[in-house]
């Protein structure tokens, strides 16, 4: 293990409550300035894994380097000073201000250029203009806005985000999306856990799929290429006459079906390769092609296939 | 890493602004409570018939001055109660332990930004009854206030007992999951040592400067013993998850 390649090393962590396993055998990395997707079902660990790595509960088996520090109880300070999480709930002291609570959480964090961090801290999610109204009187998505920028102010190595679009509306998750966004552009390590797989698709470089054991580590389309074959789609003005003729011609086509009237799928090993020679062959047969593309599964199907096989075994 | 008093006063500061627009806690805790047990005293040494003296005169200034230390025993425990439990209930306890902060900085934060205001009042309310009674009273009964050994007392045992109250209301508060469970846990921890000043009071224990020495002493043991235990209550993981770690 390389502590400074990585701003998260994480290897076999696991953590039980009494008997019951809340995950185990947990391993990943994550580099600097990576944004990495955390998915899995309701009571997956998720939390957990993140309140474990944030120092708040100790881990009943593995290890971790947290920002460069391994994670051991004597570290705990030292690890909390350089990351930030901001917890599902933004959980802000409504009777304060936007400034008081950011002040408060400069003070416990001992910053020094409080105003100066403060105003960037709220520049960066776009509530500098609301900085002197009291929380309790901000929506639901500015408050998380404001613990956001709350977890912004430390400037930090790693920023963990535990479900931050949760209970928001489309509006408002949108808005945190693009803040999301604009972190990533400059930089910042994002571990962001969520039920949205395609606020995960949008905005991580690479996801994990945590199902109390980790299933599954990569890109969105390394995850689909290890679950599903690759495929392409057609759809043509008219059936084929000779569809098997046309196809079984073709080396870079492993199989095919008709699913419907001109459509076909055609499983087949690289659909870069594939693509022209099928386009080639279907005009060579005397087809009129109206659409011809990869198929492409969403994170959601590859999610479902994980998640599903999981029921199905609890089931057997 | 060190005891940080930044990190003690950024909780102080965050505590006292929350109390100051709290209507609940100005009004009643602050300001009402105080006021109704300055009430009684008051008229105890108001109505106190000129010819009183001796041991006579004693009880009845000690049954007054006994009201006044109910102030420094019961004003800062329902708000001791509410430290940890109160931020556990509305969320706010999750992001403060996510900071660097060490539990002892944050049980120092929650103890002073109660104990500081508890102190302004009591003491308000001590001159406030040293004013009536300078004023008002019977001179023999002014002279025996100003010239005996209460207001001595009085200024060591209210900010000892305000800490008590303070320390067994924050463990009663780390370790329980219910506000209102917590502030009636805590009145009630804080009743053996009002028993002792009250049957000091009524001359059931007679009074002495060794005696007062000795209990003060106690006291100020129990407070410094009572921070140490209740730091070694403070559980991050059982007040995040709910479970020991």
């Amino acid at each position: 293990m390389e502590p400074g390649t990585h701003a998260l090393v994480v290897e076999h962590l696991g953590k039980r409550f009494g008997d019951r396993v809340a995950c185990e055998d947990v391993s990943f990395e994550v580099g600097y300035g990576e944004v990495f997707g955390f998915l899995g079902p309701n009571g997956a660990g998720k939390t957990t894994t993140v309140r474990t790595l944030g120092t708040l509960i100790s881990p009943s088996s593995g290890s971790a380097i947290v920002a460069g520090i391994p994670l051991t109880a004597a570290n705990g300070a030292a690890i909390r000073e350089r990351i930030s999480i901001m917890p599902e709930s933004p959980g802000l002291y409504q009777r304060l201000t936007v400034a008081e609570n950011l002040r408060c959480f400069a003070g416990l964090y001992g910053l020094d250029d409080v105003p100066g961090r403060i105003k960037r801290a709220l520049g960066s999610v776009n509530l500098w203009e609301r900085v002197d109204d009291v929380c309790g009187s901000l929506s639901k998505g500015l408050r998380q806005r404001v613990a956001l920028a709350r977890a912004l102010l430390n400037d930090p190595a790693v920023l963990f985000l535990d479900e931050p679009t949760s209970g928001l509306d489309p509006v408002a998750a949108h808005d945190v999306h693009e803040l999301i966004v604009s972190l990533r552009e400059r930089g910042v390590t994002i571990f962001l856990t969520t039920h949205r797989l395609a606020e995960a698709e949008r905005l991580c470089h690479r996801v994990a799929i945590l199902s109390r054991t980790l299933r599954l580590v990569g890109t969105p389309d390394e995850l689909r290429a290890r679950l599903f074959s690759q495929a392409l789609e057609i759809q043509l003005r008219a059936p084929l006459s000779e569809p098997d003729a046309t196809f079984a011609r073709l080396p870079a086509v492993d199989g095919w079906e008709a699913s419907g009237s001109g459509r076909y799928a055609l499983a087949v090993s690289d659909t870069r390769a594939a693509a022209p020679a099928v386009a080639r062959a279907l005009v060579g047969a005397g087809a009129d092609i109206l659409s011809l593309s990869e198929s492409r599964h969403s994170l959601e199907d590859v999610y479902l296939e994980l998640i599903n096989e999981d029921v199905e075994a609890l089931r057997r | 890493m060190k005891f940080s008093f930044t990190r003690v006063r950024a909780i102080g500061i965050k505590e006292v602004t929350d109390y100051r627009r709290n209507r609940f806690v100005m009004l009643f805790t602050m300001t009402l409570l105080p006021l109704i047990f300055i009430t009684a005293p008051s008229i105890q040494l108001l109505t106190a018939p000129t010819a009183i003296a001796g041991a006579k005169l004693d009880a009845r200034i000690g049954i007054s001055l006994l009201y006044l230390l109910l102030i420094p025993a019961i004003v800062p425990s329902t708000l001791a109660a509410h430290s940890v439990v109160g931020e556990r209930e509305q969320g706010t306890l999750e992001p403060i332990l996510i900071t660097p902060i060490r539990r002892e900085e944050f049980l120092v934060g929650k103890a002073l930004a109660v104990l500081l205001p508890t102190l302004v009042v009591s003491f308000a309310i001590f001159g406030i009854f040293l004013g009536v009674a300078a004023l008002f009273a019977h001179p023999g009964i002014r002279t025996a206030i100003f010239a005996g050994s209460h207001i001595p007392v009085q200024l060591l045992f209210t900010p000892l007992l305000a800490s008590w109250s303070i320390w067994v209301g924050i463990a009663i508060s780390a370790r329980s999951s219910d506000v209102r469970v917590a502030q009636q846990l805590s009145v009630l921890a804080n009743l053996p040592p009002i028993a002792i000043v009250a049957l000091i009071s009524f001359n059931v224990i007679s009074t002495s400067s060794i005696l007062a020495l000795g209990l003060a002493a106690v006291l100020l043991a129990l407070d410094g013993l009572g921070w140490r235990a209740v730091a070694a209550m403070f559980d991050r993981e059982r007040l995040i998850t709910g479970t020991r770690s």
